[in-house]
């Protein structure tokens, strides 16, 4: 529990780890496309996590291979996520519909390969790290969601000239990710 | 600079430089990389890292170093085997070499600067899913020859390098006082005690001066990218006045910002293993 809400409100990826910003950044146009692609990222985080977490401790670790973190990941990532499309389309179409163009978008999506990275060097056990897993995707959703909303507000003000496109969004961001600090103590004084 | 340029085999060094100093080629794409087409600044690529680790100028500095190492070394690998490789399989097969070269940073770094390591921890191996060094790899190293591509992760490593190191010393100086971890404020605050100006005591007034914590903090790290951009593009527009019609384009392609949908988009089709 404590790790699910700490990893949903107080180290949020996208505000406070700065994980998956590009795309953050680029799908918070619309809150359709935001949905769609949170919808994916949960997902992804959660196999990708249910993957690689055997994979370091049953394979890399016993044959001293950890050095190799970085590479099998990526590539366990990558060949999941193509495996994803591949069975939802054929099984799935609706969702398919729903989520596939994002898919291939997430390989390169730090946040994924940052889930799982976290996962070995905070030395989680299993549960643990699928439960963290899931509140980053949340996390992640929680605040594409939020800030679609600010985003559609500002494309409607107006904007001094210079500030407009990405730089106004940033600094709403930072306004954003300042909201977020509210959540600081909460989980301290919620579960102890 | 282009396909049209008939593939050459290496060159020892020698040539090398004739050659740069001939064709100006390598020079302008160096350029570009630093300047014009300047990975964060205008192409809006690789955030992730910068805006993490970006708290002190010193992580910015190594930060950039590993970038620069990852990005020569996998545009050089990845252009010298690009014939070599099927175009179905190339988004993996770029991703697996760039991954290597990380591996070796990562080695490196726990090896001869464990402090270091702790303090960008994770975002060392994040390297590997930056989008500037698949993006380049894709769209320079993929179709240019060997020295050309050298001298575009060269540019792009700098580039990106520049741009960490001044939203690393914006964030430093405001937000902690300090620049490298030399102590600013505090000899800013001695200055003041030993001096006055117009005869009046400005100590009191020194005492007073706080670092502001919201800078270090992540929101200070997006409002500096934001204002950093702002300047970046006005300058741009100068630059490019006075440089005629060259790279009006890029200047303006500072609004996509949607870095990880133009990767993913050559990505979606070469990725179908």
């Amino acid at each position: 529990m404590i790790i699910l809400f700490s990893a949903i409100l107080v180290d949020n990826f996208v505000l406070s780890k700065f994980l998956g910003i590009c795309s953050f950044l680029g799908v918070s146009k619309s809150l359709k496309t935001a949905m769609g692609m949170s919808g994916a990222v949960i997902l992804v985080m959660l196999a990708s996590t249910a993957l690689t977490w055997p994979v370091q401790y049953f394979i890399l670790n016993p044959l001293h291979l950890a050095y190799l973190q970085t590479l099998v990941f990526i590539l366990v990532i990558a060949a999941l996520v193509q495996m994803i499309e591949m069975v939802m389309k054929k099984t799935m179409p609706p969702l398919y519909n729903a989520l596939g163009i994002f898919l291939p978008l997430i390989t390169t999506n730090c946040a994924v390969l940052g889930v799982t990275i976290l996962n070995i060097t905070k030395s989680y056990s299993f549960s643990s790290s699928m439960i963290n897993a899931l509140g980053g995707g949340l996390g992640y959703t929680l605040s594409l969601f939020l800030f679609s909303g600010v985003r559609s507000k500002i494309d409607k003000m107006d904007v001094p000239e210079k500030l407009k496109g990405l730089p106004i969004t940033l600094i709403a961001a930072s306004l954003v990710s300042v909201s977020f600090f509210g959540f600081k103590g909460l989980v301290e004084n919620l579960f102890s | 600079m282009k396909e049209n340029v008939s593939d050459k085999t290496y060159k020892d060094p020698e040539e090398r430089k004739e050659e740069l100093r001939e064709q100006k080629s390598s020079l302008h794409v160096l350029l570009d990389g630093i300047l014009f087409e300047n990975p964060v600044l205008c192409q809006v690529l690789g955030t992730c890292p910068l805006l993490a680790i970006t708290t002190s100028a010193k992580n910015a500095f190594f930060m950039g170093l590993a970038v620069i190492f990852v990005q020569i070394g996998s545009e050089v690998i990845i252009s010298m085997v690009r014939k070599a490789i099927p175009d179905k399989v190339r988004i993996p097969a770029f991703i697996t070499i760039i991954a290597g070269f990380v591996t070796i940073v990562q080695m490196l770094v726990s090896a001869y600067l464990p402090a270091l390591n702790d303090s960008l921890g994770i975002y060392i191996p994040l390297i590997v899913v930056n989008c500037i060094v698949l993006a380049r790899a894709e769209a320079f190293a993929s179709k240019n020859k060997v020295v050309t591509s050298f001298f575009d992760g060269l540019g792009m490593g700098v580039g990106y390098m520049i741009a960490l190191l001044l939203m690393g010393s914006v964030r430093e100086i405001l937000g902690n006082g300090t620049f490298f971890g030399l102590d600013l404020l505090g000899s800013f605050q001695q200055f003041l005690q030993h001096y006055t100006i117009l005869g009046m005591d400005l100590s009191p007034f020194g005492n007073q001066l706080q670092p502001m914590m919201f800078f270090i903090l992540p929101p200070g790290g997006f409002f500096v990218f934001g204002i950093l951009i702002c300047f970046a593009q006005i300058f741009m527009k100068k630059l490019n006045r006075k440089r005629g019609k060259k790279n009006t384009e890029t200047a303006e392609m500072g609004h996509c910002g949607a870095c990880g949908s133009c990767t993913a988009c050559s990505g979606s089709e070469g990725g179908k293993v």
